[in-house]
């Protein structure tokens, strides 16, 4: 009996929990008439790609196909990745193999940096874009990513060099390696799942964002796939059918992402917090 | 950053080691230098500027350029701000959305995680991939769907309200026709779909930290007070609750954090900043700054105010995390 009320319990909240990403899908799969009929089918009952050759192949917007947005936002995530991972390398091995006087405050700054309210920088960083000329450009995306991405990065890429033993390095050391052959040979082949994990954090901080994309970007031809999103269904009359098929693709690669890492986004957030 | 000091230059070639050790002392300062660089420059030093913002009167992308210069005004913005009815909404806003929503989170996340550890383990895995669906979607489409069950023609709910018996949806809501309600319209009715938007976004992080915070206590506390016949509610105030205390204290203040600052969601929800009924503060900078006419210096003060609040929030979380690194 009480196993039951658990398990309903269980069937409420993963109903609740999943209910939107599976409408969102099943939306996306029926013909327009099915969406828009008065009585909602639970599943599609004559699915169809439509709405997505749509979306991509621009039949729905002349001159607008979401495979550009999509280049976009992909070229952005990827130099975000890229950059935020090798400075996060740096700094986290930094913290987690030495001892020296300004460890701890660095510790506490990235703490503090983390809790900035982007939402307050839009401003600033408005002017700082403008005035290095990078306005409607997406390097202004990559660099303010960057800055984002970063202090999480750093803070829990720590712990995955920490967890490699110092024991290998010094061996490594005694046969005669350098610095960088250590770097090279033995820390990064060892921290390559962590950086893996640390990565995928910021393609989906980069790949997610939108107000900064929203206001850096002018011209259509350079929209991230969230912006073109706001941009084209904003409006009032909307048509659900290729809204949900572009919503499909945004979140598809997230989750398959954040499935990968959910595990250590825990440790990194709380457990990493809580036990240093 | 004394370190970075040059070493003594000594003409001997074999490195002593001295040398060695103050050439070590120098090694992670270098490490860190790139980080340090994106850190204060993409995050410090704009923190700064909107600061410096906030005391010039800037409603020209000119003026953001510098091609024209920066009227200083003091606490002008400010003053302006604090002394503007509309502002004391927002506010209200804001923190009563904050507490809210942070209060939901927590109670409904705290039950998730509870349940996750006491159901089976084939049921736990289907609950929690499935809690894990909603953590992933990212907050500009989970708000999209969202907006689309709330459709005033098509959406799920408008439906199920319609499903109602004619009389039944009469007596409680006066009438018995939803196609064509506007869900969005009244603020009260905004901010609860806004709530129940962040809620669903959020309370996963909360039961999965609930969660791993409870397989990191032993189990037998509890089992013990259950076999001395307290009941569920007391045996998580009596037991549960004060072992998890700190990982509750920073849920909360993450959370408060958060939720304080809300954009994209409510952006979405609200269709754009045109709405200012259901402003709160983040929308409220951004729209004082660059909806046309722009007040750049306006929407920093505001943005000023935001960190400032959520500054004193943090202190509390960066206090609580290092007494736990120190225990």
């Amino acid at each position: 009996m009480k196993r039951f009320a658990l398990n309903g319990a269980g069937l409420l909240v993963a109903l609740f929990a999943a209910f939107p990403v599976y409408w969102m899908v099943a939306t996306s799969l029926k013909p327009s008439r099915e969406i828009f009929s008065a009585t909602p089918r639970p599943v599609p009952t004559e699915p169809t790609l439509a709405h997505y050759r749509d979306i991509l192949t621009g039949n729905l917007i002349p001159g607008v196909s979401f495979v550009d947005f999509f280049r976009n936002s992909l070229l952005v995530a990827a130099a975000t990745v890229l950059l935020s991972g090798l400075v996060a390398l740096l700094a986290a091995t930094a913290v987690a193999r030495f001892r020296f006087s300004l460890r701890t405050s660095f510790l506490i700054m990235l703490l503090v940096v983390q809790m900035i309210p982007l939402e307050a920088l839009v401003i600033p960083l408005f002017l700082m874009i403008q005035r290095l000329g990078l306005y409607n450009t997406l390097p202004s995306l990559i660099l303010t990513y960057l800055g984002f991405s970063l202090p999480f990065a750093v803070w829990m890429l720590r712990g995955f060099v920490a967890a490699v033993p110092k024991e290998l390095e010094e061996a490594a050391a005694i046969d005669g390696a350098s610095r960088a052959q250590i770097f090279r040979r033995i820390l990064f082949p060892l921290v390559a799942p962590g950086l893996v994990a640390t990565s995928i954090f910021s393609f989906i901080t980069a790949w997610n964002e939108l107000i900064f994309a929203l206001t850096f970007l002018n011209d259509q031809e350079k929209y991230t796939l969230p912006v073109a999103m706001t941009f084209f269904f904003g409006r009032d009359d909307t048509a659900w059918g290729p809204v949900m098929a572009a919503s499909t693709l945004i979140t598809l690669p997230v989750i398959v992402f954040f499935l990968l890492v959910q595990r250590r986004m825990v440790t990194g957030l709380v457990a990493g917090a809580v036990k240093g | 950053m004394t370190t970075l000091t040059d070493a003594p230059g000594t003409s001997a070639a074999r490195e002593t080691p001295a040398r060695r050790r103050r050439r070590a002392d120098r090694l992670p300062y270098l490490l860190l230098l790139p980080c340090l660089v994106v850190i204060g420059g993409l995050l410090l030093w704009p923190l700064g500027q909107v600061v410096w913002m906030s005391f010039h009167r800037l409603d020209n992308v000119r003026q953001v350029r510098g091609d024209r210069p920066w009227p200083f005004v003091g606490l002008d913005n400010y003053l302006q701000i604090l002394g503007d009815p509309f502002f004391h909404t927002v506010l209200r806003n804001t923190v009563l959305f904050a507490v809210a929503t942070v209060a939901l989170t927590m109670v409904l996340g705290t039950l998730v995680g509870l349940l996750l550890n006491r159901l089976g383990r084939r049921m736990a895995t289907f609950v929690g991939s499935c809690v894990m669906l909603a953590w992933a979607t990212p907050a500009l489409t989970g708000t999209i769907v969202w907006k689309w069950i709330f459709d005033d023609t098509s959406g799920l709910v408008t439906w199920l309200f319609n499903a109602l018996p004619d009389g039944l949806s009469t007596a409680l809501f006066g009438r018995s026709d939803w196609t064509g309600y506007g869900w969005f319209n009244s603020p009260l009715l905004f901010f609860a779909i806004l709530t129940l938007v962040v809620v669903w976004h959020s309370f996963p992080f909360i039961a999965v930290s609930v969660l791993a915070g409870l397989k990191s206590v032993p189990s037998e506390l509890q089992e013990a007070a259950r076999v001395d016949g307290a009941g569920p509610w007391r045996v998580f105030w009596s037991v549960t609750f004060p072992l998890l205390r700190p990982v509750f204290a920073i849920l909360v203040v993450l959370s408060t954090i958060w939720d304080f600052k809300v954009f994209t969601q409510q952006f979405v929800l609200a269709g754009g900043t045109q709405d200012r009924s259901t402003f709160m503060l983040s929308i409220y900078s951004y729209a004082e700054a660059f909806s046309p006419p722009p007040k750049y210096g306006l929407g920093a003060a505001i943005a000023v105010i935001l960190t400032v609040i959520l500054l004193v929030v943090t202190g509390f979380y960066v206090r609580m995390v290092l007494r736990q690194e120190e225990s």
